[in-house]
């Protein structure tokens, strides 16, 4: 069988060679799915079998030696472990699914991938072409579904265009500003056979994914950044996307700008760098967040001004000139006006910008932030970090998983408290190393997510850090960790509340504990009943030695640390509030 | 900033669920489109949905950007009603007898240059193109009299500036 496999495929690739237009080797469609998939270089998909995509599992079953399927718990899993997978090696993640309620079930992680631009292709299996639109069994709209949360989407009901459309899903899904493509096909288109040959996509015609940049307003830019007595960087994933880690880096420096991060832009700039000053946003660093309200000029890298960076609109940076740095025209003047707007990919413009840039240093502006980072110091971090009550702390943890891995591990985070404190805490110095759903607060993400993580960076450590709340949200894919022996780490801060609502909930609906009292079970033993070595950590002095323990395991580890049930995250700016109006309690 | 009436340009593939994604961008911002027009444009292949929207001049321009952005949109542009050549056409279907017992009806099918498409024993139906409110006119011309079936297309319209398609898909292939 092995010999007939590897025979099949040595026919294709040689034909191919020969005559690179046409094979004259007829195969069936989902067979053709699985030479696209290879063409494209991927060797690693995630999915969920069913009817309607059968086929392909046949084939998956006779290219396994080639292309490993990791059959995740639920098609949601699929979709984050996907994203997870996209986010760390920055390659285009698949899920593959079948119809009906295996394809709504990917919609959550499309929505995911959309908002936060990861590269991800999914294909949905669909009844036959001829029973489309008949209601038939496991029939779902998903293409009508799905357009609101994908880059592209497309319905395949001919073997023929398997080819030029998943070409073309892979070429959209990982262009210019990356994105979610789902690509649905029907049994019928299948089965049929047809001869196949392809050819790797290099352009859409109604489709410009990176503009060029404009010389013009690179040297309007330089202008404002060289006459600026207060300039003041954020940078956001597009850094990360666009592989302008050096450029972002070596302009920071040239320049003597401090610079903040984003929740996705984080891990882009080493967080023990001098200039690099805290996250913006909602529960983002006091500093930067009051300091966006006195800079005179605010450089936006790779970002789109989410609400939860901004805060309210009408009070933010109005004293500054705005530059925008940004890849999707379509994020230019939406929320926050540009007096200089640069497109393209932050790599090419920072480069062009770069040797027009002057040095210099900015050393009192600069002292601004270390004042404001004292008084967040004194008042939110001392006691975070080194608590001087019984209770742990989330942000204790994070220090020692920083310690224990050196901050070289990549974290993956859920939604909720335990995010924020890691986005505020944890400490990188790696790109890519930050996972976390940042535009629609995907609460469950952050397992799933890891799998693919630890899957994309096999030599690094992956820490997972979730909610109990969250954590029960996609637990069942405990399943594929233990199943795969995948060594990721597994910290759930738990707090037995559902945490920032019940923040919320305290602060703006006069502690309503409304539905956010969780009634846990054992962690431990769940874990345990996936054979995964656990722990529970109640009080500070097993933390240090337990955290090790898990950071020195080569094996899957499960860490449930029982933290303070009613801390609050701190600074915060309440929503619709300006940023200068963070609270430090 | 003030409301007006926008004419929205689209210029696309012509591909089956390209509509659902275009009106999903005005669906997500509680936008109600007034008209809409699809057809063949001036370019083989090349599809034009032609949308009228009354809102305000920042809005046209974010949503023209974020129909733009879809993959199989070529271009999008918006432009306000003295900046084209617009019309609409309508259809009346008015019952025959009325013909002959109105005098009044031929003076409104003179006056507002409508022509009469065709004419049965029970009803005759009236054409006409023209601007909306020209339309609009004729409507209340006619409806003392009883109107069987009213219908009125989408607005059509040309713009003065140039839409350089043809150049921006010349573009691509060098």
């Amino acid at each position: 069988m092995e010999g007939v496999r590897g025979r099949t495929m040595e026919t294709i690739k040689e034909k191919k060679k020969q005559t690179p237009s046409t094979t004259g080797l007829k195969i069936s469609g989902a067979e053709a799915i699985i030479h696209c998939l290879l063409a494209e270089g991927v060797d690693l998909i995630y999915g969920y079998p069913g009817g309607a995509i059968m086929p392909v599992y046949d084939e998956l079953y006779k290219f396994q030696d080639k292309l490993t399927h990791i059959l995740t718990r639920h098609e949601q899993g699929a979709t984050h472990a996907a994203q997870g997978y996209a986010r760390v090696s920055g390659r285009v993640g698949v899920a593959i699914a079948t119809s009906g309620p295996g394809a709504t079930n990917l919609v959550t992680g499309l929505a995911d991938a959309q908002i936060d631009s990861t590269p991800m292709v999914c294909i949905t299996g669909q009844v036959g072409s001829h029973l489309l639109g008949s209601d038939a069994f496991q029939e779902t709209d998903i293409v009508g579904i799905s357009t609101p949360v994908t880059k592209w989407n497309y319905q395949i009901t001919k073997a023929s265009e398997i080819p030029t459309i998943l070409a073309k899903a892979f070429y959209i899904a990982r262009s210019g500003r990356p994105g979610p493509v789902l690509i649905d096909i029907t049994k019928d288109a299948q089965f049929d056979t047809f001869e196949f040959s392809y050819e790797k996509c290099t352009g859409v015609r109604s489709y410009n994914p990176v503009p060029k940049p404009d010389i013009s307003k690179i040297e309007a830019a330089a202008e404002l950044i060289n006459c600026a007595k207060k300039p003041f960087i954020v940078y956001g994933q597009g850094v990360i996307l666009g592989q302008a880690e050096k450029e972002l880096k070596t302009l920071v420096e040239k320049a003597g700008i401090p610079a903040a991060w984003t929740i996705l832009g984080l891990s882009a700039m080493d967080t023990d760098h001098p200039l690099n000053v805290g996250m913006v946003g909602m529960h983002g660093n006091y500093g930067p967040n009051v300091l966006t309200n006195e800079c005179d000029l605010l450089i936006a890298i790779g970002m789109r001004f989410d609400d939860r960076v901004t805060g309210s609109l009408d009070t933010y940076a109005k004293q500054a000139k705005v530059i925008h740095f940004e890849i999707d025209p379509a994020e230019v003047n939406k929320n926050v006006k540009a007096d200089v707007t640069v497109l393209g990919n932050a790599k090419e413009t920072l480069q062009l910008l770069l040797p027009k840039i002057k040095e210099n240093s900015h050393e009192a502006w600069h002292n601004e932030f270390k004042k404001k980072y004292e008084i967040e110091f004194n008042e939110v971090i001392k006691e975070e970090l080194n608590p001087t009550k019984d209770g742990l702390t989330m942000a204790e943890v994070i220090k020692e998983i920083n310690i224990a891995s050196n901050n070289s591990a990549i974290i993956v985070t859920d939604v909720g408290q335990h995010q924020m404190v890691a986005c505020r805490y944890a400490k990188f110095n790696q790109t890519k190393s930050n996972v976390t759903s940042g535009g629609l607060g995907t609460m469950g993400f952050a397992l799933p997510a890891a799998i693919g993580a630890k899957m994309g960076a096999m030599d690094r450590e992956v820490v997972a850090i979730i909610g109990d709340g969250g954590y029960q949200m996609t637990i069942q894919e405990l399943g594929v960790i233990f199943q795969h022996n995948l060594a990721v780490k597994i910290v759930v801060l738990n707090n037995d509340h559902l945490g920032m609502v019940r923040q919320w909930q305290e602060l703006f609906f006069e502690s309503r504990y409304a539905s956010t009292v969780m009634v846990n079970p054992d962690f431990v033993k769940i874990a345990e009943g996936y054979h995964i070595e656990a722990k529970r950590v109640s009080e500070r002095k097993d933390l240090k030695t337990t955290v090790q323990e898990m950071m020195a395991s080569k094996k899957p580890y499960f860490l449930e640390v029982k933290v303070e049930k009613e801390d609050n995250v701190f600074p915060m700016i309440p929503t619709g509030a300006s940023v200068s109006d963070i609270r430090l309690k | 900033m003030e409301k007006k009436w926008f004419t929205i340009s689209i210029y696309s593939e012509n591909n089956v669920g390209l509509l659902n994604r275009i009106s999903g961008i005005f669906l997500k911002r509680h936008i109600n489109i007034e008209s809409l027009n699809v057809s063949k444009s001036e370019i083989q292949d090349v599809s034009k949905f032609t949308v009228v929207v009354f809102m305000e001049e920042e809005l046209a321009r974010k949503v023209v950007g974020q129909i733009e952005k879809q993959i199989e949109v070529i271009k999008a542009y918006y432009h306000e009603d003295d900046d084209t050549i617009y019309q609409e056409s309508v259809l009346f279907k008015i019952a025959s007898n009325l013909l002959f017992d109105e005098r009044q009806i031929q003076n409104i099918i003179k006056d507002c240059n409508a022509t009469i498409v065709t004419v049965s024993r029970e009803f005759f139906v009236l054409a006409k193109t023209g601007r909306k409110h020209e339309i609009d006119d004729m409507y209340q011309q006619l409806l003392p009299f009883g109107i069987m079936q009213f219908v009125r297309s989408g607005r059509i319209a040309v713009t003065k500036s140039e839409m350089p398609i043809s150049s921006i898909l010349a573009a691509f292939k060098k």
